[in-house]
């Protein structure tokens, strides 16, 4: 596994010098998320503890770390998702857009209108393919069947997948592949026109060529959206992100551009997960 | 490690697949047990209504003599009944499910009210006959009408279709939930785009159970003062009305061998409105399912 990740360091490594000069020079306008000191519990027990950092703009953003880590949570945190646990507390802020999205006047359905997600295990409803990206635009009031149309098809252009399905779009999306049924869930997500997705390991239940053309999809996908990845997989970060935030026990150890963190980790646990000394 | 004991496990296989045998006809004979009375039960009644089962026996009003004894008030009465049962519960009872799985938040209250709420399903029907003379007979002064007789059937299914529609919507897969709160969806939107149309099929399975127990009680309906022999079919929700069962009750009761046939008759009849309605509600869950 190293070996892989040295060559792609190598390849790279020039590149991610200009990437990272270019967003520590515009960082204050082009964030869509500040974190600022995020404590997260579930009951008693912490989950998260405070977190900082500072999601770019049309970048690809990778979540790293062992299992339990809370990177998911953390996620989940972004478009309060995780409050569908009743137990869950939280302190701290996040901005999202210069508003925090902790205050009482923030409503939740409008930020998750803004951040959309796509889930770990494709999730599509028990619908057609149609009526599943249709599905937002129709919650957010849209009734127009022309409108509608044209909504899905670019949706499902958008997400790679329109070819496969247009000939099938009446019918039950559970009819799909696995790897079809995710492309068509970022389709569903991609209808409401949202700043940000948010996936929560989005590959991680797809066959390799699936997971490849999801993957493909990111990079086509940041030219208009910021893209917040939680991965097992840390090749795929390397593969497909600008910056990665490595999470430990509910702590960002380190957040930085996505090769200095695989070449140069400054924190010696940074280093032994992606030596893979453990995790 | 299996090799060296392939003798043993040679020997432990013949109990092993005598067992398998064994069990499988002891389920056999518990089918069959049940399959033999109702068998017995259809053979009976046929044998013994289908003489006295006509179109005059459908279509007549209840008669001093047996030959030209009907049950028409009693169909019409059920249907009546069955039409204020079924609006009734299913409305009330799958907001309340509704609220207790997707409002409510999980306290003591909210799991006091669960716990009784499965208990209900178990009281006598005739204690909610007592309830339904208590409060709709006499309190709203309804008197023995439809409407007295319909709103205290409708509580006592009430309970079943609660937990019936409870468990259903539990049922529905977590993920598809969090796929549309993901899109911004209000509570209410979810639940009428997503979370209803996966549960209706359980729903209305429940509903159907519950009301098929509706349609062949007696006890509450004589407590909240059902007629036994009317000779005018209900025309508006105060008006006296019977039911099925009752009139095969009464019929049963008199002593000439006669009336046993016209009651065999009746029962063939409840039977057989009793499979039209699982019928038309199989249909319509079928309907739904295939829509998914």
């Amino acid at each position: 596994m190293s070996k892989v990740m040295e060559k792609k360091n190598v390849e790279t490594s020039v590149e991610n010098n200009k990437v990272s000069a270019n967003t520590s020079k515009k960082a204050g306008d082009s964030s869509v998320f500040m974190v600022e000191n995020l404590n997260l519990w579930y009951g008693a027990d912490q989950a998260l503890y405070e977190v900082s950092m500072e999601v770019p703009e049309k970048k690809v953003t990778a979540i790293i770390g062992p299992s339990g880590c809370g990177k998911s949570t953390f996620l989940k945190t972004l478009n309060r998702m995780v409050e569908m646990v009743p137990i869950v507390k939280t302190s701290g802020e996040i901005k999202y857009r210069n508003e925090n999205i902790f205050n009482n006047k923030f409503q939740k359905e409008y930020l998750r209108t803004k951040v959309g997600m796509v889930f770990q295990k494709p999730n599509p409803f028990p619908k057609s393919v149609y009526d599943n990206v249709a599905y937002g635009p129709r919650i957010h009031g849209i009734k127009k069947k022309e409108v509608l149309d044209q909504i899905v098809e670019k949706s499902l252009k958008d997400a790679a997948i329109w070819d496969e399905v247009k000939d099938r779009l009446h019918e039950n999306a559970y009819g799909l592949s696995g790897g079809q049924q995710q492309r068509v869930c970022i389709a569903r997500a991609l209808a409401v026109e949202p700043d940000v997705i948010l996936m929560d390991e989005p590959t991680s239940a797809l066959d390799p060529i699936s997971t490849a053309k999801v993957e493909e999809l990111v990079q086509e996908l940041k030219k208009k959206y910021s893209i917040i990845i939680v991965t097992h997989n840390m090749q795929q970060a390397a593969r497909i992100s600008d910056k990665t935030a490595f999470f430990l026990n509910g702590e960002l150890v380190e957040f930085a551009d996505t090769n200095n963190l695989f070449q140069n980790p400054q924190d010696k646990r940074t280093e032994d997960y992606i030596t893979g000394r453990f995790g | 490690m299996l090799g060296q004991n392939d003798q043993s496990i040679q020997s432990r296989m013949q109990g092993r697949v005598l067992l398998n045998k064994i069990l499988m006809v002891l389920f056999l004979l518990a089918t069959t047990v049940g399959l033999v009375f109702l068998v017995l039960l259809f053979y009976r009644v046929l044998t013994q209504g289908i003489g006295y089962l006509s179109w005059d026996y459908i279509t007549s009003f209840p008669a001093p003599f047996p030959q030209e004894a009907g049950i028409w008030a009693g169909i019409v009465g059920s249907v009546f009944l069955m039409v204020i049962v079924a609006t009734f519960s299913v409305i009330i009872g799958v907001s309340t499910a509704i609220y207790l799985e997707e409002y409510a938040g999980k306290n003591k209250f909210t799991d006091f009210v669960r716990v009784n709420i499965q208990n209900l399903a178990g009281v006598p029907s005739i204690v909610f006959g007592l309830l339904g003379l208590t409060f709709f007979v006499y309190m709203f002064q309804f008197g023995y009408t439809l409407i007295a007789g319909g709103l205290t059937m409708a509580l006592l299914i009430l309970p079943v279709i609660v937990v019936a529609s409870q468990e259903s919507i539990r049922a529905v897969p977590a993920e598809i939930k969090e796929a549309s709160y993901g899109m911004g969806a209000t509570k209410w939107q979810t639940i009428r785009r997503v979370i209803l149309p996966a549960a209706i099929p359980g729903i209305l399975t429940g509903a159907i159970i519950a009301l098929s127990r509706a349609i062949g009680e007696t006890a509450p309906l004589i407590i909240v003062g059902a007629a036994t022999a009317i000779y005018t079919l209900p025309d508006s929700l105060l008006a006296r009305y019977t039911v099925m069962p009752i009139q095969i009750y009464k019929w049963t009761g008199r002593p000439q061998e006669e009336w046993q046939f016209v009651a065999g008759a009746g029962i063939i009849i409840l039977l057989a409105v009793l499979l039209l309605m699982n019928s038309i509600a199989v249909l319509i869950r079928n309907k739904y399912q295939r829509r998914l």
